[in-house]
């Protein structure tokens, strides 16, 4: 039996990808609120490689297939990415650390951008979904298919818990986020569009009904406590800069969470005597949690027939 | 010297903005920075994981108050940054305009009197004002750091006369250029002036491959500042040869 301990995003990712394959898997929940409740859900790998390293790119190249596989709420609309007249050094510079994006008009691509912004960068092969709608869905395949949720595991332990394992990982920090959920009905985007700017930068991810997710801060702290006027006046001020209409939004919500990062900010799959580690997603948990998962279940599965 | 100390490296470099601390690491190894600066007011005290993350690299912490619009905020910031690094080095920042980010002056010298008096040793991040540069002088500092253009923008030295005229007028006092380098020649640039630092970090920090632009900020350093101690070349208005001709075989 293996007691997959955490049910944020990569806690479910491994006991889908363990239960899967035949694996005996069962989870341990405390209950409380995973970082990934606050994550914007892009399925976003071209992108993030502006900041992120080649192997979580690489990491990340089959995420939404993983998810589509799973879930049928994958939106595979792409990225758009922008920048306002005086900053397009900023586009420029973002054109020349990622790669499968081509320069479009826009307004073709988002009716609502038209004379706004002249140019973008289109990243045709991204996606994106409503991050907790996608871990309901692999809670109820999980217990469809016989996996319980109990608080005292009985296995072999594999420890998801994000941040809370800092007791067992010394090198584990956390990247505070703050974000924000919208009602804007006056604004139509059908995808992600990444706003650049020098300091604020924000990316706004259509949930559908009009409800938007704006995010998110990344400052080096663990202080969990509400979300700050500061941020919450460069996230809102971004996405005016984006579209006007935004400022006649209601404010559904604001959250922060803490990204469990190691120095290298790289997630990884760890051994620490008889504990298995799979943590560090950082920013990236929607989108390296399927790889590090298959990757582990399939040592696993491994193991499990070379001993029988 | 910089309050005493003596510094190999002449380039400071700022620890925000990186891929990861991972990359940061690398980044101030192979520059052969001695001096990074690091900002608390936005962190506060949870930031203390990052914190002891580069204070494992042995490299002097320069804190700084980016951030900070008030010389009360920058006060209240430098008195925190001391008790978390240390140190009595503060990189004083008082910000005048949000969108610029142009050093308020007023509440700079203002702020710089009550550190200095209170025992800190000021790096005034400054324009190239030379009146401000005279009374930040009067408050007690002991350094001075003009800007090269405003903060992130890569304009590198935007009024270079300005500088130099400071140079000129400021002559033994250590002068570091600090914000607006985008590239390794407008860092070499400066330190060919007689800058005897400069300070940056987006130039660094946000290049597709950090590492190596760090190496090449720490090359162009290096070299710059031997240039001008071997003793620049004055620029001439017409051609000199540089072999005679007098006394040239003629082959008619």
């Amino acid at each position: 039996m293996y007691s997959v301990l955490g049910a944020g995003v990569t806690g479910l990712c491994v006991a889908t990808a363990l239960s899967e394959r035949g694996l005996p898997v069962e989870l341990v929940d405390d209950g409380g609120i995973p970082a990934s409740h606050w994550a914007g859900g892009m399925l976003a790998p071209m992108c993030e490689g502006e900041s992120a390293p080649p192997e979580v790119v690489r990491m990340g190249k089959h995420a939404a297939d993983w998810w589509s596989a799973r879930f049928d709420g994958v939106a595979w609309r792409g990225t758009l990415v922008v920048a306002p007249p005086r900053d397009q050094a900023e586009l420029l510079r973002f054109s020349r650390a990622t790669r499968r994006h081509h320069t479009v008009d826009p307004a073709e691509y988002e009716a609502d951008l038209q004379g706004r912004f002249t140019r973008a960068l289109y990243f045709p092969e991204e996606a994106h979904m409503d991050p907790r709608a996608a871990m309901s869905c692999l809670r109820a395949r999980l217990a469809e298919r016989g996996v319980v949720t109990v608080e005292r595991p009985k296995g072999q332990i594999i420890d998801c818990r994000g941040l809370a394992a800092r007791d067992q990982l010394p090198d584990l920090r956390a990247v505070r986020g703050e974000m924000l959920l919208v009602h804007a009905p006056d604004v139509n985007l059908s995808r992600t569009v990444r706003l650049l700017h020098p300091r604020f930068p924000c990316y706004v991810v259509p949930r559908g009904d009009g409800l938007y997710m704006i995010g998110a801060t990344m400052i080096e702290s663990d202080e969990a406590g509400p979300i700050s006027a500061r941020a919450l006046v460069e996230m809102l001020s971004a996405a005016y800069a984006l579209h006007p209409a935004f400022a006649e939004a209601q404010v559904i919500e604001t959250g922060t969470g803490l990204r469990p990062s190691f120095p290298d900010n790289i997630p990884c799959i760890r051994e620490i005597g008889s504990r298995i580690h799979v943590n560090g997603m950082y920013r990236h948990g929607f989108l390296t949690s399927p790889y590090l998962a298959e990757t582990l279940a399939d040592r696993l599965s491994n193991e499990m027939k070379h001993a029988s | 010297m910089f309050y005493g100390v003596e510094l190999g490296s002449r380039l400071m470099l700022g620890t925000a903005q990186y891929p990861s601390p991972a990359v940061l690491a690398k980044a101030m190894e192979v520059s052969g920075t001695e001096v990074i600066t690091v900002s608390l007011r936005r962190e506060g005290s949870g930031g203390s994981a990052f914190r002891d993350l580069i204070a494992g690299s042995g490299c002097r912490i320069l804190p700084n108050t980016a951030g900070c619009h008030t010389a009360k905020e920058a006060i209240t910031t430098a008195h925190m940054a001391r008790e978390v690094f240390g140190t009595n080095w503060i990189k004083l920042e008082v910000i005048g305009h949000a969108d610029t980010l142009q050093p308020d002056p007023f509440a700079l010298v203002e702020a710089a009197r009550v550190l200095c008096a209170d025992g800190f040793e000021v790096f005034p991040y400054t324009t190239d004002d030379l009146i401000v540069g005279e009374k930040l002088l009067d408050a007690g500092c002991q350094v001075l750091m003009p800007w090269g253009a405003p903060i992130g923008s890569g304009q590198g030295l935007r009024n270079s006369a300005a500088l130099k005229t400071m140079r000129a007028h400021f002559a033994g006092v250590p002068l570091v250029v600090d914000a607006g380098i985008g590239a390794p020649s407008q860092a070499a640039q400066a330190m060919e002036m007689g800058f005897d630092a400069v300070l940056l970090n987006t130039a660094v920090a946000k290049a597709v491959d950090p590492v190596a632009m760090a190496r090449a900020f720490g090359m162009a350093v290096s070299a710059g500042r031997l240039a001008h101690d071997a003793g620049l070349m004055p620029a001439r208005d017409m051609a000199a040869a540089s072999t005679p001709i007098f006394g040239m075989a003629e082959l008619a």
